[in-house]
C-alpha cells in the first residue's frame, strides 16, 4: 500500500501485552518462546498515550492481556486512563495474586469486564496444567470478587488433550461461579502450545463430541450463559478468520511496544514490526510494512485467490501456514482445500494417539534455552 | 416481556456514540452491537427506572404511532438483547 491509497478501516479493538511476566507456567500458552523481559516493558505514560491514540483512531475494546496484567504495578491507572479515553475496558487474568485492595481500585477506575481462565473445571487438573499449587483457590475468589462488584465475568477455559474431558464441567463451574459468558478455547498451537503440542493434540472423535457438548449447552443455556468456542484447527474443515482478517479489525502490541496483526506475527521472517515507542498508532495501522503485508485479498494464491470465502475467513491464519506449510502467504493448512491439510490431518491422529510426553511449562528459564 | 417489566443494561453493557463512525454501538463483553437510531432512543429510556408500558408510551408519544406497533418492534428487540444477555429485565 502506498502512501496515498485510501486508510483501511479503523480497528475494532486493540490487545495490549502489557508484560510477560505470569505466575503460571501453562503449557498451552500462546505466547512467544522469547518472552519479553520485564526491563524492556513499555513505560506507564506510553501506554496511555497508546491508548489515546487507540481510541482516536476507532478502537472500541481494548484487552489488557499478557502475560498476566495485574503483574503491572500501574493496572489500576491504565484502566482509569483507558475508561477515560472511552474504551471498554476487559482485563484478561489469571486470578492469581489480584488481592481485595487491587481490585477495588480496578472497579474503582472503570474496569468493564473480567475474562478469567481456568486451567482445569477441579482444582488437581486446575492446578497442575497451570502448573501452580493453589491457583484454584484463587481462581474463584477472583471470581466472587468479579461477581460481587456486579461486573460481567467471562470463564475461559483452553482445552486440550489433559482436561478435554472436563468441557461439562467447565460450563457447570461457569454457571457456579454466575459467569455471564463462558469461551471454550481448543488449543491453538502457537508460542508454547506448538512446542507441546505433542502432549497436548487430543484424538479428533473427543473433539468432536466435545464440540457438540457445548454446542447443545448454548443452546439450552441462551439467555442465561453465553458460550463462544475457538474451534480446533487440525480437525477445522475451513480455517479461522485469524484476527478478522490481517489488520483488518485488531492490533497486538507486545510488552516492549512491538505492534503487530497478531500475537504470533513476529514468528513470520522478514516482516518490518513498528514500535509504538516510535511512532502514533494511526501511522502503524496505516502504513506498517508487517501490516500490510497481508492486508485485504491481493497477496493471495490459489486456492484462496478465487476461493468463494476468501472474505469470510481471510485465507486463515498466516502464522499457520508459515509453520505448517512454510510459507506465510500459502493457504492455511487448516483449510481442507489445502494440499497440506492431509499432512495437518496426520500429524494431530499420530500425535493424539502417542503417548503425551513431557511437557514444557512456560517460563523464563526455558525461553532463555531457545 | 411482561409491561411492568423494567428493562436496563446491566453494569458491563455500554450504549456508546461511536464518533469515529458516526453511529450508536452497544459495548459488551467481547462483542459490538451496531445500534440504529430508533434502537438507541428505546435503550435510552431503559434506565432501569421506567417500566415496559411508560417505554411504549413515551415512544408512542414521540412518534405519533400505534402503541401496539410499537410495542411488537420493541418488545422483540429487547427480548432479542436479553437473550444476548446485554439487557436485564
Amino acid at each position: 500500500m502506498t502512501p496515498h491509497a485510501p486508510p483501511p478501516a479503523p480497528p475494532i479493538g486493540v490487545l495490549v501485552e502489557l508484560t510477560h511476566r505470569c505466575p503460571l507456567g501453562c503449557p498451552h500458552c500462546s505466547n512467544p518462546l522469547k518472552l519479553e523481559r520485564p526491563a524492556a516493558e513499555l513505560a506507564t505514560e506510553t501506554w496511555k498515550r497508546v491508548f489515546s491514540e487507540a481510541a482516536a483512531l476507532g478502537a472500541l475494546h481494548v484487552h489488557l492481556s499478557g502475560g498476566e496484567p495485574t503483574a503491572r504495578r500501574d493496572i489500576a491507572e491504565l484502566v482509569r486512563h483507558a475508561a477515560e479515553c472511552g474504551l471498554y475496558t476487559n482485563l484478561i487474568t489469571s486470578g492469581v495474586g489480584v488481592s481485595e485492595t487491587l481490585w477495588g481500585e480496578l472497579v474503582e477506575a472503570g474496569l468493564d469486564h473480567a475474562q478469567l481462565s481456568f486451567q482445569g473445571a477441579d482444582e488437581g487438573t486446575n492446578d497442575r496444567l497451570g502448573h501452580y499449587d493453589g491457583a484454584w483457590a484463587k481462581k474463584r475468589a477472583f471470581a466472587a470478587m468479579v461477581t460481587g462488584a456486579g461486573l460481567p465475568l467471562t470463564v475461559n477455559a483452553v482445552v486440550s488433550r489433559p482436561n478435554l474431558h472436563q468441557v461439562g464441567a467447565f460450563i457447570d463451574l461457569a454457571l457456579e461461579l454466575g459467569a455471564r459468558r463462558l469461551e471454550v478455547a481448543h488449543t491453538q498451537y502457537y508460542g508454547w502450545a506448538l512446542r507441546n503440542r505433542a502432549a497436548l493434540m487430543p484424538p479428533r472423535k473427543e473433539t468432536e463430541e466435545a464440540i457438540k457438548l457445548v454446542e447443545e449447552a448454548r443452546a439450552k443455556l441462551k439467555g442465561k450463559l453465553v458460550i463462544d468456542m475457538v474451534v480446533p484447527d487440525y480437525y477445522a474443515r475451513y480455517p479461522k478468520p485469524c484476527a478478522g482478517g490481517w489488520g483488518r479489525l485488531a492490533i497486538n502490541v507486545s510488552p516492549s511496544g512491538k505492534a503487530m496483526p497478531c500475537h504470533a506475527a513476529e514468528t513470520i521472517p522478514g516482516l518490518e514490526f513498528w514500535n509504538v515507542r516510535e511512532r502514533p498508532l494511526a501511522e502503524i495501522w496505516r502504513l506498517s510494512p508487517a501490516f500490510n503485508a497481508f492486508r485485504g485479498t491481493d497477496w493471495m494464491r490459489e486456492p484462496c485467490r478465487s476461493c468463494e470465502r476468501r472474505e469470510i475467513d481471510w485465507g486463515g491464519c498466516r502464522c499457520q501456514a508459515l509453520a505448517l506449510a512454510g510459507d506465510a502467504a500459502a493457504t492455511d493448512p487448516a483449510c481442507s482445500k489445502s494440499p497440506h491439510h492431509a499432512l495437518i490431518e496426520a500429524t494431530a491422529a499420530a500425535e493424539a494417539a502417542a503417548d503425551a510426553g513431557a511437557i514444557r511449562w512456560r517460563s523464563y528459564k526455558e525461553a532463555v534455552e531457545v | 416481556m411482561e409491561p411492568s417489566a423494567k428493562p436496563r443494561l446491566p453494569r458491563g453493557v455500554k450504549l456508546r456514540h461511536d464518533d469515529v463512525r458516526q453511529r450508536w454501538t452497544l459495548l459488551a463483553p467481547e462483542r459490538i452491537f451496531e445500534v440504529d437510531g430508533t434502537a438507541a432512543a428505546v435503550l435510552h429510556l431503559c434506565d432501569g427506572e421506567r417500566d415496559l408500558a411508560a417505554i411504549i408510551a413515551e415512544l408512542a408519544n414521540r412518534y405519533s404511532a400505534p402503541p401496539a406497533v410499537i410495542e411488537k418492534d420493541v418488545v422483540a428487540m429487547l427480548s432479542d438483547l436479553k437473550a444476548k444477555r446485554v439487557l436485564e429485565t
